[in-house]
């Protein structure tokens, strides 16, 4: 006992360093993020003269705020779900019906116009319930088939807000949604406004550097509480059921709550980011939330690395700025290539050829393809895997060094 | 069935489990008393762990009671049971595999921890106290099995012998006072069940009764006081193991019917 104790205390310190020099990493890009996060809107509007930049940034940003959330579902608590857009839907209707001129129209008559700083955690609680409405009848079921189920709500919600035209006037969109107001607000030369002022009764208004500091903070909170949890009873329950259920059955978890608890939670932090979508886009229509954002998020956290939350961050990031701003920037970018080492004769259309801008449009979905298949050749475990897979992948021969060491002194 | 129902802390009463026409575990009745270590034994494929999956709520019996503590807990779910405090191991050991040992054992304090939702969210300081606490306690246990410096491994990278210790550190969390071990000698060396004996022993002195699968008879015969003997899911024989090495229906059981 006394031997097995000091051999503990000999053996601790080189862990907890490796423990460290893990977490240092998670700190580093923590720090690494927070610096770009602050640094990007001055230096992207002085350089391109514009705020074109911190658009696609504030888009990208609800992105991570998606991927964050669907990381407690998928990485976490290991329960695979396709539907995800759904809860992001339920989110963005939940804001977009109670801030808008929409309700008027409707069998109600009277429109409703609630505050943004209200309604935000409403679309939480409402995606939160259905995330636990959903949960219920199918979490007895496990692997591919609970995937089919959530695949199959995720392809029903649209619809229904589709359907249900009378409230949410179905393909014609809920539009006008209100924005969020502040009593005051500050700008100054970083946002490209001029000299240093208070503005009073502020209205975000579609400034993109308002959504931009808005966003940045809801992903810092979201960050901070998915940690807390991640590193808590709860988040081992998750851990634990993922690893083997019935095991963890047997040490006293209530499996079918704690799953619930995963979709709730998960769901919740699409709900958030749907409040935020309704308003930044203020229009908010049902072919926004297809089966292709629930794909495109789950790509954003396999290919960041699943279950790790700077990795899913960056993921998200990367994988936003692949989708939305390379590929769609591709023709005129091999235009000006081809213009530039001399191939010009390519560019124009000639008989069969379509010119090269309309065939690299073509080829748009080989080419995203092409970068999937890629990455997950060149890295499975994700861009910053969680510590389980990379320790695992890159400690394991270390240790099994060790373990025959152990067990020639052992004996 | 003559002593007072304080004294056992386990009993079943004509418990069968079926499975379509096989039946598994064929009316067994069982008493186990507070404090001692119970082996079950049998030739494979008896329904000795059939039995432990209808104790701990794995499998619904078909019909019979579980009793465990004066309470009825037929067909409770696993994780009623454990809150009751029963507390297993498995025959193919079935540790978190990515989480660290620290952690596994951690998980088996999930059922005695008071964490809600909210608290783990903020970070509340009653939650801290409670984790900081918990990490103390298994790390005691990772002590008390003799794994203590492979904490912050993961579970996946220990040697086996010492993936079967940290299975009964994770049960040792749940607080039990009943411990149900499945083959916990399974292809240990004979050094390794010396160790294991010593630990069963140590686990008695934690005012813990160890009910034990087991096949090897040297392991059986040193620390358990009675054995109930399983074949083809029938009781075919109960008593102090010397009786029970006696009985012709074990042997005949095990060697197959001499001439």
């Amino acid at each position: 006992m006394s031997q097995a104790a000091t051999a503990g205390r000999r053996g601790s310190p080189r862990r907890f360093n490796l423990r460290e020099r893990i977490r240092d990493r998670d700190t580093a890009v923590y720090g690494v993020l927070i610096i770009v996060a602050i640094l990007f809107p001055m230096v992207t509007i002085y350089a391109t003269d514009g705020t074109a930049l911190v658009s696609h940034a504030t888009r990208a940003g609800y992105f991570v705020l998606l991927a964050i959330g669907l990381n407690v579902v998928v990485g976490f608590a290991g329960l695979l779900d396709l539907g995800y857009a759904a809860f992001f839907a339920i989110g963005a209707y939940s804001y977009a019906l109670l801030a808008s001129p929409q309700l008027e129209s409707s069998p109600a008559h009277h429109a409703v116009h609630i505050t943004f700083w209200i309604l935000m955690f409403v679309s939480l609680l409402a995606a939160a319930a259905a995330g636990a409405v959903l949960g219920f009848p199918t979490l007895r079921l496990r692997g591919d088939y609970l995937a089919i189920v959530t695949l199959g709500f995720g392809e029903i919600v649209p619809q229904l807000f589709y359907n249900f035209d009378q409230w949410t006037g179905g393909i014609n969109a809920v539009g006008l949604i209100d924005q969020p107001r502040l009593p005051v607000w500050v700008q100054g030369p970083w946002s490209g406004d001029g000299p240093f002022t208070f503005v009073r009764d502020f209205s975000f208004n579609g400034d993109p550097v308002a959504y931009y500091v808005l966003i940045v903070i809801l992903i810092a909170v979201a960050v901070i509480l998915v940690n807390n949890l991640y590193r808590s009873r709860l988040g081992r329950a998750w851990m634990a059921i993922r690893e083997d259920e019935v095991a963890a059955a047997a040490m006293g978890i209530n499996t079918v709550t704690t799953k619930l608890l995963a979709f709730g939670i998960g769901a919740s932090f699409s709900g958030f980011a749907g409040a935020y979508y309704g308003a930044s886009v203020s229009l908010v229509s049902p072919d926004s939330f297809l089966f292709i954002v629930s794909i495109t998020v789950l790509v954003m956290v396999v290919l960041g690395g699943m279950g790790n939350i700077t990795g899913v961050i960056i993921g998200a990031l990367v994988m936003y700025t692949v989708i939305f701003y390379l590929i769609p920037g591709l023709p005129e970018n091999a235009v000006s290539l081809a213009n530039n080492v001399g191939l010009g004769g390519i560019v124009p259309a000639s008989g069969d050829w379509p010119g090269l801008a309309e065939e690299t449009q073509r080829l748009n979905f080989i080419i995203y393809g092409i970068i999937l298949v890629g990455m997950m050749l060149l890295r499975p475990q994700g861009i910053l895997p969680s510590r389980v897979r990379e320790q695992e992948l890159k400690h394991a021969a270390v240790q099994e060094e060790e373990t025959v060491v152990e067990q020639a002194h052992a004996s | 069935m003559s002593e007072p129902a304080a004294d056992n802390i386990l009993e079943l009463t004509d418990l069968t489990k079926r499975f379509g026409g096989l039946v598994a575990v064929d009316n067994v009745s069982l008493n186990i008393k507070r404090g001692e270590v119970f082996a079950l034994i049998g030739p494979n494929g008896a329904g000795k762990t059939t039995l432990f999956n209808n104790v701990t709520g794995l499998f619904k019996p078909t019909s019979g009671r579980v009793l465990f503590d004066g309470r009825d807990i037929t067909g409770f779910k696993p994780h009623q049971v454990a809150r009751r405090g029963i507390a297993r191991t498995f025959q193919n050991i079935r540790l978190f595999d990515y989480m660290s040992c620290l952690d596994n054992v951690r998980v088996g304090r999930h059922v005695r921890m008071k964490a809600k939702v909210w608290d783990s969210l903020f970070k509340l300081p009653r939650e801290r106290k409670e984790e900081e606490r918990v990490t103390e306690e298994a790390m005691e246990l990772l002590r008390f099995v003799g794994i203590a410096k492979h904490a912050n491994q993961y579970a996946r990278n220990l040697a086996y012998g010492q993936q079967r210790r940290l299975e009964i550190a994770r049960a040792l969390a749940t607080d039990p006072k009943l411990l149900l071990l499945d083959e916990p000698a399974a292809g240990f060396t004979p050094q390794e069940k010396v160790e294991l004996m010593q630990l069963v022993k140590k686990i008695l002195g934690r005012g813990i009764t160890v009910f034990l699968i087991e096949h090897d008879m040297k392991v059986v015969m040193g620390i358990s006081e009675r054995i109930v003997v399983l074949d083809h899911g029938e009781k075919i024989a109960e008593g102090p193991p010397d009786e029970v090495r006696k009985d012709v229906r074990v042997i005949e059981a095990y060697l197959g019917k001499s001439a």
